[in-house]
């Protein structure tokens, strides 16, 4: 394994200054929620390990992790790390194509068996034994299986990996199926959303690449570093909700003021994720601060609640589209009036009962 | 002769006149009107949680804190209940008799099956007159097995499970509760659930309080008074 460049050795090697490379060290300590004294510790890392390997495979997807993974703040770690990622197998953003990837592919697991790590974009549709999704001629779950039984831990990417996404929705026809449900003898680790934010993805890799061990866990096997909180706990117009002020319609003096969403069907209360401390595109916004609801895009079957503008989902059980209210109010109006009808009968019942005992007395 | 839901109640008891029985100790009553005000509290303000009153006020947020007073009221109330219901579980254990028929169903009682269903025909007017119990009747108790106790029992686990995602992970909520969470995914499912879940309990209100006064004025014994005073009387001294 001495062969293997070390992270320091890539990184000069693409032309980054020592300078650059400290930075980058510190910013990842402070983005993994580290203390100062953890930089030196990255550093020393990076410059003595060998670099892990990682495969980056593809299943049904849209390529949206990849587009946020290549926008990282940090530069050097679109740099740096894709590049490394890259170096391996990835086949969107490898060089080779057709014969050529899959004998990389072949080769990185034949060469790191038991080293690499996997990183999973998509999902694997399981109907038709997987027709759904062919890769190199062949459906995507069985390169799936393949790249997975020699990998050291697996990373979901995005939705579609951890919970399945839009492909998933009901009625899911293509039985597109989350990552852990196929793939049940490795450690997993979720990073959901719709995409992940970059900083997150790019922060994920590298403290398993530096520090050798995948990061705590929260229940849901997502990295609680940034998913223990959820976006309304970290949400600056989180002051407008325990207000009372929220938006009532998009064009109102209470959106002009920055009111809070909620009514407008914001999902931040039900959303883990990092976006209202992170945020996107370089720390520059996030859908809340730009004037948009949360819609809920790193939980759990997110496209099956309903509408993102309401805050009480559908319940499709019931045939028709109705919300808990509608549900709760319809069955307490029958409820009512059955009562209504059956205090009315009682009062005949004992009016002709009083008569009778009249009667017979 | 007087019944409970089922036969064990006919010892001990007098077999010709019995005007009065102390049915609902102190502590069950007292229970009982917590619960009630707790649980109108809880559909009042969870009802807004769910669906906000119109936002009032266009100054400064720190101005004013009314939906974190109808959270804060909500989430009081919601521990009120939850300190009542594990102190009405523990009085069921060493309570009277009469204080355990909320927590478990004689289902295998032959007997007991055929007074429910004499309650039911009572209630649909195919009987003439109804019997008179010194507890709850075998329908009532099948009512409040179900809509009280398991109600409100899902009520307080999905209801701390959501407190624990605003008490944080690695709280004690978070610790007891956050298995619910893991378990249903999403918590916005955990939401839907909660408040069909008061829709539940308000079924429950309209059908308890109709059938209580209902009860209490055609029935042979008190009603309403008996979750008062504790005593149960009986208008006439004819058995059964």
């Amino acid at each position: 394994m001495s062969q293997i460049e070390t992270f320091y050795e890539v990184m000069r090697r693409q032309g980054i200054t020592r300078r650059s490379f400290m930075k980058y060290c510190s910013l990842t300590a402070a983005a993994l929620g580290l203390g100062p004294s953890f930089v030196p510790k990255i550093a020393h890392a990076m410059e003595t390990k060998p670099r892990t390997p990682v495969i980056w495979i593809h299943g049904l997807e849209c390529t949206c992790c990849s587009e946020s993974f290549i926008r990282s703040a940090h530069p050097l770690a679109k740099d740096v790390v894709l590049s490394m990622i890259s170096l391996d197998y990835d086949d969107t953003l490898m060089a080779a194509a057709g014969h050529a990837a899959e004998a990389a592919l072949q080769d990185t697991i034949e060469k790191y068996k038991g080293n690499y790590i996997l990183a999973v974009e998509g999902n694997p549709p399981l109907n038709e034994d997987g027709m759904y999704c062919i890769i190199g001629g062949k459906p995507f779950v069985e390169q799936l299986r393949h790249a997975a039984e020699h990998a050291k831990a697996i990373i979901s990417w995005g939705a579609c990996a951890s919970y399945g996404c839009v492909q998933a929705a009901a009625p899911n026809p293509t039985r597109a199926t989350p990552v852990h449900k196929v793939i049940l003898d490795k450690p997993i680790i979720k990073v959901p959303g719709c995409p992940p934010i970059a900083e997150v993805m790019t922060g994920v890799i590298t403290y398993m690449l530096t520090f050798d061990r995948m990061p705590t866990l929260d229940r849901q096997g997502r990295p609680a570093m940034f998913y223990s909180q959820r976006i309304h706990d970290k949400c600056y117009r989180r002051p407008h909700f325990d207000a009372g002020q929220f938006v009532e319609t998009w064009d109102d003096e209470g959106a002009r003021k920055g009111f809070c969403l909620y009514k407008m069907g914001c999902k931040g209360p039900t959303t883990y994720n990092a976006c209202s401390t992170v945020r996107w595109n370089e720390g520059v916004s996030f859908p809340i601060q730009s004037g948009h609801g949360c819609i809920g895009c790193s939980e759990d079957g997110f496209w099956d609640q309903g509408s993102f503008y309401d805050r009480l989902t559908n319940i499709k059980q019931f045939g028709v589209e109705a919300n808990a209210d509608q549900v709760g109010m319809a069955a307490a109006g029958v409820v009512g009036g059955a009562v209504a009808v059956h205090a009315a009968v009682s009062a005949l019942k004992r009016a002709q009962k009083k008569t009778q005992d009249k009667v017979e007395g | 002769m007087t019944k409970d839901s089922h036969a064990l109640d006919i010892e001990g008891l007098p077999v010709n006149r019995q005007t009065s029985v102390y049915v609902y100790e102190a502590p069950v009553r007292i229970w009982h009107w917590v619960n009630a005000a707790a649980i109108l509290v809880l559909c009042v303000t969870g009802y807004f949680i769910g669906s906000p009153p119109p936002s009032v006020g266009q100054h400064e947020a720190y101005n004013q804190f009314i939906f974190g007073y109808i959270r804060f009221a909500h989430f009081a109330a919601g521990m009120i209940l939850t300190v009542g219901f594990l102190g009405r579980a523990y009085w069921a254990v060493i309570g009277n008799h009469h204080a355990r028929q909320l927590f478990y169903l004689p289902v295998w009682d032959g007997h007991w099956w055929r007074e429910v269903l004499f309650e039911i025909r009572w209630y649909l007017f195919l009987e003439r007159e109804p019997k008179k119990y010194v507890g709850h009747n075998p329908l009532a108790q099948l009512a409040m097995f179900f809509f009280i106790t398991l109600g409100v029992g899902f009520m307080i686990v999905t209801g701390l499970a959501l407190y624990a995602e605003g008490a944080g992970q690695g709280s004690i909520f978070d610790d007891l509760f956050g298995w619910v969470i893991a378990l249903v995914g999403n918590t916005q499912r955990l939401h839907t659930l909660h408040h069909l879940g008061m829709w539940w309990i308000l079924i429950f209100m309209i059908v308890h309080i109709y059938v209580a006064i209902r009860e209490d004025i055609m029935s042979r014994q008190s009603i309403v008074s008996t979750m008062i005073s504790g005593h149960r009387t009986f208008k006439d001294d004819r058995p059964d």
